[in-house]
């Protein structure tokens, strides 16, 4: 079996995800070869084949050409399956070569089973196992599900690179600002979720993280009702995250947050759904309504 | 212009899921249903277009059982013009690719300038719909957008990338952009409005007309994951619990 990695350069580095691809191929047993957009003088911590076009000439967002170049290889190497992070160049990329390369794609695949692959499924609370129904598949794979595989320094080829014009322009980078908040360094995070309800109820969790010498925190819902500003967003587009304490009020736990806070040293959740994904990596899991909660906690914490 | 906004029409998250009985899906039965909640980010982000620049016709689709036209109304409610439904209650069996070809063939020959679709749905999650929709029509596309704007017949949207980055991106039309949650503001439907809506058109569709392929991926079997990590668990009163989580907190000298 032969497997196309295609890997990530972003903030001037081969992307760690890269090491997860290298670890399902070898999961698999399978050979691998591998291709990034990067510079041509990178030099990836891989036992094999590495493509290279120049960033500088493809560009870091320029789908088609990308998923062209994606091909090219394809066409020499003849791989099973491409693989691809689930991050946003992965799911962006993913189905674009999945059509014309005529492959089915799994996307989110979290574990390797004997018939096929493990995905995700309403919210992580339950899981399908699916299996292409193609010779050739496209497969995405959820960032850290698979420990990262690193070896000695790759053999380096550099593609030509075509770029046409296909009516779509990547302009640049923008940053979301940061305030004065560097969550990043705060030892105890108490973080409110949806369960809040409404942006007077952020009040109670902020009253816990005073409380508790902390930093208040917040999941993506929260910053996109606007009930906290964007600098406080924990997890994959906002800030990763490993205090000693994390309080998760009303945070089902999606797996953009859970990836933001896992390596927290001791983790507890306050939620009224017993299922809901947080469990997974909770200490201790309250199952409660934290409008409830949280103000008895904060009172026994403030006496 | 003319725009399609893609719905489809997913349980609250929050439901208690268990597998169903053909051992592929969950059981559909007993769960509270709504509009994808990335779907409802692409209904607004049409209707803020068409309140913008005036001459917009926005058409909501949504495949589906019978109830799906529930979203499709509160779509309308929201400010699009007519619903398309193509009925099918098997839509869940069919795969991303299938479900994309029946779009695709659904929008082919009405010279749609920009379709606005979620970036995945809160369900399935496998984020490929649009963009596959995109290839098979030979539109451009953009996913996980968290900010467009519409200047002199072209599009200036922003994707949203990991760690709080954005890349900024221009394009021409026609487009299919996958809306990231968060991109604009949702408004609620008024009593009027929706009452406007029951009045709009929505066709009726056969899935027949529209779905001319084979499934590229198979489902073998939904199941309930093991649970990884077996933390403590409390349950009870507040004032007992709270007490419990303190010396926990204290015995392992996290407070």
């Amino acid at each position: 079996m032969k497997l196309l990695l295609v890997g990530e350069y972003k903030n001037g580095n081969v992307d760690e995800s890269f090491y997860e691809l290298v670890a399902f191929a070898e999961k698999l047993g399978a050979e691998a070869v591998a291709f990034f957009v990067a510079p041509t003088d990178i030099k990836p911590e891989f036992n094999g084949k590495v493509y290279v076009a120049d960033v500088e000439k493809a560009k870091e967002y320029n789908p088609k050409v990308h998923r062209d170049l994606v091909l090219k290889i394809a066409e020499t190497e003849n791989p099973d399956y491409i693989v691809l992070s689930h991050s946003s160049y992965g799911w962006d990329l993913a189905p674009r070569i999945a059509f014309k390369w005529d492959a089915g794609q799994i996307s989110e695949i979290v574990e390797v089973d004997n018939d096929g692959f493990v995905v995700p499924f309403c919210n992580a609370k339950l899981r399908r196992l699916l299996k292409p129904n193609t010779e050739k598949a496209v497969l995405t794979l959820q960032s850290g599900a698979f420990a990262p595989a690193k070896a000695s320094s790759a053999t380096v080829e550099t593609l030509d690179v075509d770029v046409t014009d296909e009516g779509l322009e990547f302009t640049g980078f923008e940053v979301v600002e940061k305030g004065g908040v560097d969550l990043t360094k705060a030892e105890i995070i108490v973080s409110a979720g949806r369960g809040v309800g409404k942006k007077e109820n952020i009040e109670v969790v902020e009253k816990l993280a005073k409380a508790l010498g902390g930093e208040l925190g917040a999941s993506r819902p929260v910053v996109d009702a606007g009930w906290l500003p964007a600098e406080r967003q924990v997890g994959t587009t906002g800030q990763t995250v490993a205090p000693k304490l994390y309080v998760a009020c009303g945070i089902s736990g999606a797996i953009q947050h859970l990836a933001g806070m896992k390596k927290s040293n001791f983790i507890v959740a306050v939620n009224k759904d017993k299922d809901a994904p947080i469990s997974e990596v909770a200490d201790v899991f309250v199952v409660a309504d934290l409008l409830d909660f949280v103000p008895v906690l904060t009172e026994k914490l403030s006496s | 212009m003319n725009v399609l906004v893609c719905v489809k029409q997913v349980p609250d998250m929050e439901s208690k899921f268990t597998v169903s009985s053909d051992g592929l899906w969950y059981d559909q039965s007993d769960l509270t249903y709504k509009i994808n909640e990335y779907d409802e980010y692409a209904v607004e982000e049409a209707v803020r277009l068409k309140e913008k620049t005036g001459d917009v016709t926005i058409t909501v689709l949504s495949i589906g059982p019978d109830r799906v036209k529930e979203a499709i109304r509160k779509a309308l409610a929201l400010g699009a013009d007519k619903g398309a439904h193509i009925k099918d209650d098997e839509i869940h069996l069919k795969d991303p690719f299938q479900v994309a070809t029946i779009i695709a063939n659904y929008a082919k020959d009405k010279s749609f300038d920009i379709i606005f679709t979620g970036m995945q749905s809160e369900d399935r999650g496998s984020a490929q719909i649009g963009t596959l929709v995109a290839e098979m029509l030979g539109m451009n596309c953009v996913t996980t957008i968290v900010g467009f704007e519409y200047v002199d017949g072209k599009v200036n949207v922003k994707r949203e990338l990991e760690g709080g980055i954005r890349a900024k991106v221009t394009s021409s039309l026609p487009i299919v952009l996958t809306c990231q949650l968060g991109l604009n503001t949702v408004r609620y439907p008024t009593l009027p409005n929706i009452m406007k809506a029951k009045r709009k058109e929505l066709k009726e569709f056969e899935l027949s007309e529209f779905l001319n392929t084979d499934s590229k991926v198979v489902t073998l079997k939904a199941f309930v994951p093991e649970k990884k990590k077996g933390g403590i668990v409390l349950e009870g009163a507040s004032d007992e619990i709270a007490d419990k989580l303190v010396s926990i907190l204290k015995e392992k000298a996290v407070i």
